[in-house]
């Protein structure tokens, strides 16, 4: 295969039939099925890189970085909860199932959450011993198909989540193909071994958010009222959601952008439902104002969180916290170039590989093959999680103390400016070097405390 | 399985226009664990109330005296609850294992997901009965509405009445029983041979919940398994 230096100057690519296009039309006609595959979205969206701290200056003063405190403790589900969750750092990791994850790969991010002194998630498919037993702080979701759902794991759970969507496909349910429903997976599932099993798209026994009220009433019933209750949403109507949320009697609220990774799902709706974590981090935080529930209720936000900056700039736009999936994987060596020839044989490359639906990860996450997730150690797992989260919390710091902040809580929408006026527009601040606040009536100067 | 009294069980009224529902589940959930058989409840006044009687984990018994709203009896274990009245949406939700009785009638998504133990609701069924089952089983003495046992994974619907559109549509392992007519039946659906085991079966079941039916007047329905996995050829059947 040429590559783009010897391809003669002649030969022009189509921008609209460019070679991925090429590609899946030609893959679609020869399979007669859509695209399945995980991770997350990949076209380009705006994002959290398009803004900017402005960091301290004259009329700002910073804190110094390696002498002054910059707190980032979060405390999640205050509203009604008798026993909120009381994490160290504002980075949590996101729901993740057994079954589409192996037993080691949860285990691993249970032990790293636990190391740093966050909470990590179950998902579609039950609750494991493992994450449990390496998990300080569990959060047990509710999820449509109700796989594995008892009362049993909602009282040794720490919290609960709801789980309305998922950044990744909201309005769509789970996906998990054959090859990955093993015999465990398939008992704790109710189903049989081998069958493609996909989840429903709506919870069974509530519809609308005058059933969720009710459902909420009953899931506190049964645990006492000791559990936050979380709702999670997929960042669509993100400003409806959050306010009926709120009305529902949630605790927390977790809005998925659509950058939010999945295990499997069309591609069609991966890359074209939803709307980017950009905006919906700052809707959901003015629909909590609006209502004067701002950090009354959290919200957490995720989707596309790789890095300190991410956090920094979801907590400034209002975010109580964060929650991170598919960069957990990564950290654990997912898309590791280590892997590349592994990768290579079976028609990926590092960097690419988004087969997670086929369950033959080469790096043992991935998967319910018992030989590939035994190359995948736990306790070594778990302390790449664990660095990677505190990496992420002294970037988040690092960033806040520029700004002056001696809380990460501390950052807001005045300390940031847009690159771009679609960011600008999204997140509701100036573009750089702008008074100019796309969409809102009366500009404001940037920079000025009425921002 | 039927179900038993103890003459000498303690039992105590609760009211619930002086009692709070949250008063009255923590006094549920407080006998987990108990001597089986030696606590009974009388509920009197319950006007709908929502998520009555859930969570529990004992074996006891608990008689409501009315009728009762969302989500009654979710997610118990062990108990035994009697609604002398009709339930609301999601009456024994994710039931796991002891019984729900219902002498009216039941709205939708009664025993949704349910992961065992036995609903006997006397009455008519709203939709969407048994969705999402995963191993209990459901006698109903009336009749069942549209896309009832939809993705029913394991556990028995057995319907003495007719049952509505979509009977069953994308359904797993669960077996389905009717005596009566069935609308439609959903994707995946189909009519199969009632062998002497089912008889045999739905025969326990009727007795089990106290209903007089002749268990050779059933007819049986079950998954066809041929969307189990996913063919092109099947695309239509979505």
């Amino acid at each position: 295969m040429a590559t783009d230096t010897e391809r003669p100057w002649n030969l022009r690519e189509s921008y609209l039939f460019d070679r991925n296009v090429i590609a899946e039309i030609q893959r679609a006609a020869r399979e007669g099925i859509y695209d399945i595959r995980g991770f997350g979205a990949k076209r380009r969206l705006p994002h959290f890189d398009d803004l900017l701290f402005l960091g301290a200056s004259i009329s700002r003063y910073p804190l110094e970085g390696y002498r002054e405190r910059c707190a980032t403790d979060v405390v999640l589900g205050t509203r009604f909860a008798r026993k909120p969750l009381e994490l160290k750092i504002p980075v949590t990791i996101a729901g993740m199932s057994f079954g589409a994850l192996s037993a080691p790969a949860k285990e691993a991010l249970g032990r790293g959450a636990s190391e740093v002194g966050t909470s990590t998630t179950t998902g579609d498919g039950g609750m494991t011993n493992e994450e449990r037993e390496h998990s300080t702080t569990l959060v047990y979701q509710l999820l449509p198909s109700r796989y594995g759902m008892n009362p049993d794991d909602l009282r040794r759970a720490d919290a609960i989540e709801v789980v309305v969507g998922q950044g990744a496909k909201p309005g769509g349910g789970g996906m998990l193909l054959g090859h990955k429903i093993s015999d465990r997976v398939a008992e704790m599932r109710s189903l049989p071994k081998g069958i493609d099993q996909r989840s429903a798209s709506r919870h069974p026994d509530w519809t609308g958010p005058d059933d969720l009220e009710i459902k909420i009433h009953e899931l506190r019933e049964i645990t006492d009222w000791e559990k936050p209750i979380f709702v999670k949403v997929g960042a669509t109507r993100t400003y409806y959601d959050v306010q009926l949320a709120v009305k529902a009697g949630a605790d927390v609220i977790v809005v998925d952008g659509m950058q939010g990774g999945t295990a499997a799902t069309q591609d069609v709706f991966i890359e074209h439902v939803g709307i980017p974590t950009l905006p919906a981090t700052r809707i959901a935080a003015d629909a909590l104002q609006e209502l004067g529930m701002h950090r009354k209720v959290q919200l957490v936000v995720s989707g596309g969180i790789r890095g300190g900056a991410d956090v920094a700039k979801a907590l400034a736009l209002g975010a109580d916290a964060v929650s991170i999936g598919t960069a957990a994987l990564i950290a654990m060596g997912d898309n590791s170039p280590e892997y590349e020839e592994q990768y290579r044989r079976i028609g990926s490359s590092a960097g690419f590989y988004d087969d997670y639906q086929a369950g033959r990860d080469p790096v043992g996450i991935s998967t319910q093959d018992d030989e590939l997730a035994s190359r995948f150690d736990p306790v070594v797992g778990g302390r790449k999680v664990a660095n990677y989260l505190r990496v992420l919390t002294l970037e988040t710091q690092t960033l806040a103390r520029a700004c002056g902040k001696s809380h990460v809580h501390n950052l807001e929408p005045e300390d940031l400016v847009a690159l771009t006026v679609e960011a600008a527009a999204m997140a509701k601040v100036p573009l750089a070097g702008t008074d100019w606040i796309p969409g809102l009536a009366s500009p404001v100067s940037a920079g000025s405390d009425t921002v | 399985m039927a179900v038993a009294t103890t003459e000498t069980a303690e039992l105590e009224v609760v009211d619930l226009e002086t009692t709070s529902v949250r008063e009255l589940n923590q006094r549920l959930h407080d006998l987990a664990g108990a001597v089986p058989g030696r606590h009974r409840f009388r509920i009197l006044n319950p006007s709908g109330a929502h998520a009555l009687a859930c969570g529990l984990d004992a074996e006891i018994e608990v008689e409501i005296e009315g009728h009762v709203g969302y989500y009654c009896a979710g997610m118990n274990k062990l108990a035994t609850v009697r609604v002398h009245g009709n339930a609301s949406t999601g009456i024994a939700e994710n039931l796991m294992s002891g019984q729900v009785i219902v002498e009216g009638n039941a709205s939708q998504s009664a025993g949704a997901t349910g992961r065992g133990g036995l609903l006997v609701v006397r009455g008519d069924v709203s939709s969407r009965c048994g969705i999402s089952m995963k191993g209990i089983d459901i006698v109903v003495g009336g009749s069942v509405g549209h896309m009832s046992a939809f993705m029913a994974q394991t556990g028995c619907l057995v319907v003495c009445g007719d049952a509505g559109d979509a009977l069953g549509d994308s359904i797993y392992e669960a077996r389905l029983y009717v005596r009566g007519t069935v609308t439609g039946l959903g994707a995946d659906c189909v009519e199969k041979e009632m062998r002497d085991e089912h008889v045999a079966q739905v025969a326990g079941l009727v007795v089990a919940a106290g209903i007089d039916a002749d268990a050779s007047d059933f007819r049986r329905y079950g998954s066809a398994r041929e969307l189990y996995n996913f063919k092109i050829d099947n695309a239509g059947a979505y």
